[in-house]
């Protein structure tokens, strides 16, 4: 994506388009990623309802992975998966 | 005398509309005729003055304004930040400690963009708690993006209310602005105060209208969203430009509010400075002081004069330069320390201004006044040859010279 200078750009940090953060990679921050074990899911869309950033890709009603362009690693879904099924792993490990 | 100016399409009396108010009062007064459409405050000393008479507006049906009574000075200024973001004209006031709780949201309102209006009663900081002026809280936030003018009497608060208004909504600017009047010496002293009449206050001020606003569902926008590594500096630079942009704003505003009123003021204004080898620099009320400190020590022969800083953001370091570029002994009355630092926030910036230009006249920091330890005319002439003798006999130089202290 092309950077723009400072005289291109809206003032004050405002955002005129939706969906801007699609464009910007948020995730460059995180320190351990969840990863789900689908031989467990139920694809009951939990973790898809409580994420913050809405990084939990879903195809035909059907859970499919993370987006980690977005994914913070905060661990809610961690924590909210009813099957215990999404483990957090450590970013070096991978 | 009474004479006839233009203020846009209406022709008004411009002198002899004397009232008599105190400094809070004359703001709260300006603030009517403004009649902003949202008002956040939080009561604080010295400032209680404005949020009393302009609440009794509120209360009369003046004003159209929703005056919003919060839980905090941080809640005062977030709900006027939302209120900008949503296009309102929006004003708050406070002091010292209010201000110091505002700090947060102080650089989220100059960030956004939001041209809010502040009228800032100083106040000493604590600890040691103290209600009195200084302007240890107003230096606190020289660095957020506020555009800052600093007021000497009643009627000036009521003039830099208006002037703030327009320079803080400019085009150019949309930068937060602050009119900074000293507590108790200006917020609850009484003179009189030639005011406008309104409907030249509604010309002056003209209708606000928002590059955004969060409610125009034709242009719709996200307000105050992540700005990551790769555009937060941009976004920095241009409230640089914005600065810089400022200061022949606030020029022009204070050269056309001269023209309507008959009371012309400029970013630096001097006094009997022409031949003066000795000067001080100085903010706020402590002016008039110096100014009878000057025509005192001026019967006695001595060459002492004045300049009055009135616009410190952006701070107008040319002209200070100039005003400086003949003396000889320049003393820079600061009312307000940075602990640790080489000298206050006013002198530091004096020495810089006057650095970049290669001038180098004797410079010493002039504390004074800290917590509304009283400044008469008696102590700024000891200021005046404190700084001659300075100048005969280096020996006795010192950088910072704290003024009035019991030693």
């Amino acid at each position: 994506m092309e950077l723009k200078d400072w005289r291109s750009l809206p003032i004050g940090s405002v955002v005129t388009q939706p969906g801007s953060s699609a464009e910007t990679e948020t995730g460059s921050w995180r320190t351990s990623r969840p990863v789900i074990d689908f031989s467990q899911c139920t694809h009951c869309m939990i973790c898809w309802i409580f994420c913050p950033d809405s990084a939990f890709t879903v195809e035909k009603g059907k859970l499919t992975g993370v987006d980690y362009d977005h994914c913070k690693g905060c661990a809610i879904c961690v924590v909210e998966c009813p099957k215990k099924c999404i483990v957090m792993v450590d970013e070096p490990r991978l | 005398m009474a004479r006839q100016v233009r203020a846009g399409s209406v022709r008004i009396q411009a002198r002899g509309n004397a009232v008599a108010l105190s400094g809070g009062e004359a703001v709260a007064y300006a603030m009517r005729q403004i009649d902003p459409d949202v008002v956040a405050v939080y009561p604080i000393t010295p400032q209680t003055v404005i949020v009393e008479a302009f609440s009794e507006s509120v209360a009369e049906g003046k004003v159209g304004t929703e005056m919003i009574h919060v839980e905090s000075e941080h809640a005062a200024l977030s709900a006027c930040i939302g209120a900008a973001a949503a296009g309102a004209r929006a004003h708050t006031a406070t002091s010292g400690p209010g201000l110091a709780l505002m700090w947060e949201v102080l650089g989220v309102a100059s960030g956004m963009r939001l041209p809010i209006v502040m009228h800032l009663c100083t106040r000493a900081l604590s600890a040691p708690i103290n209600i009195m002026c200084d302007h240890s809280d107003a230096m606190a936030m020289r660095d957020l993006g506020w555009v800052m003018l600093f007021g000497e009497n009643p009627q000036e608060a009521y003039d830099q209310a208006l002037i703030v208004q327009r320079v803080a909504e400019h085009r150019d600017v949309l930068l937060p602005s602050v009119n900074v009047i000293d507590g108790f010496t200006v917020t609850h002293s009484v003179e009189g105060v030639e005011v406008l009449p309104d409907e030249v206050v509604a010309s002056f001020v003209g209708t606000y209208s928002p590059l955004y606003s969060l409610l125009d569902p034709q242009r719709r926008v996200t307000f105050g969203a992540l700005d990551p590594n790769e555009y937060y500096y941009e976004h920095k630079r241009q409230q640089i430009e914005a600065m810089k942009n400022a200061l022949p704003v606030v020029a022009a505003t204070l050269q056309e509010f001269g023209e309507l009123t008959g009371r012309h003021y400029n970013l630096v204004e001097e006094y009997r400075t022409e031949d003066a080898e000795v000067v001080l620099v100085v903010m706020g009320s402590t002016a008039g002081t110096v100014r009878i400190a000057v025509d005192n020590l001026r019967e006695d022969g001595v060459r002492a004069g004045v300049v009055r800083v009135r616009c410190f953001r952006p701070f107008p370091a040319e002209e200070v330069a100039q005003a400086l570029r003949r003396a000889k002994l320049v003393g820079v009355l600061d009312r307000s320390l940075s602990l640790g630092a080489p000298g206050s926030s006013l002198y530091l910036e004096v020495m810089a201004a006057l650095s970049q230009r290669m001038l180098s006249p004797y410079l010493v920091n002039v504390v004074h006044g800290l917590g509304g330890r009283n400044t008469p005319v008696r102590i700024i002439k000891e200021a005046f040859s404190q700084l001659r003798l300075m100048g005969l006999e280096e020996q006795r130089r010192e950088p910072i010279l704290y003024l009035g202290v019991r030693e």
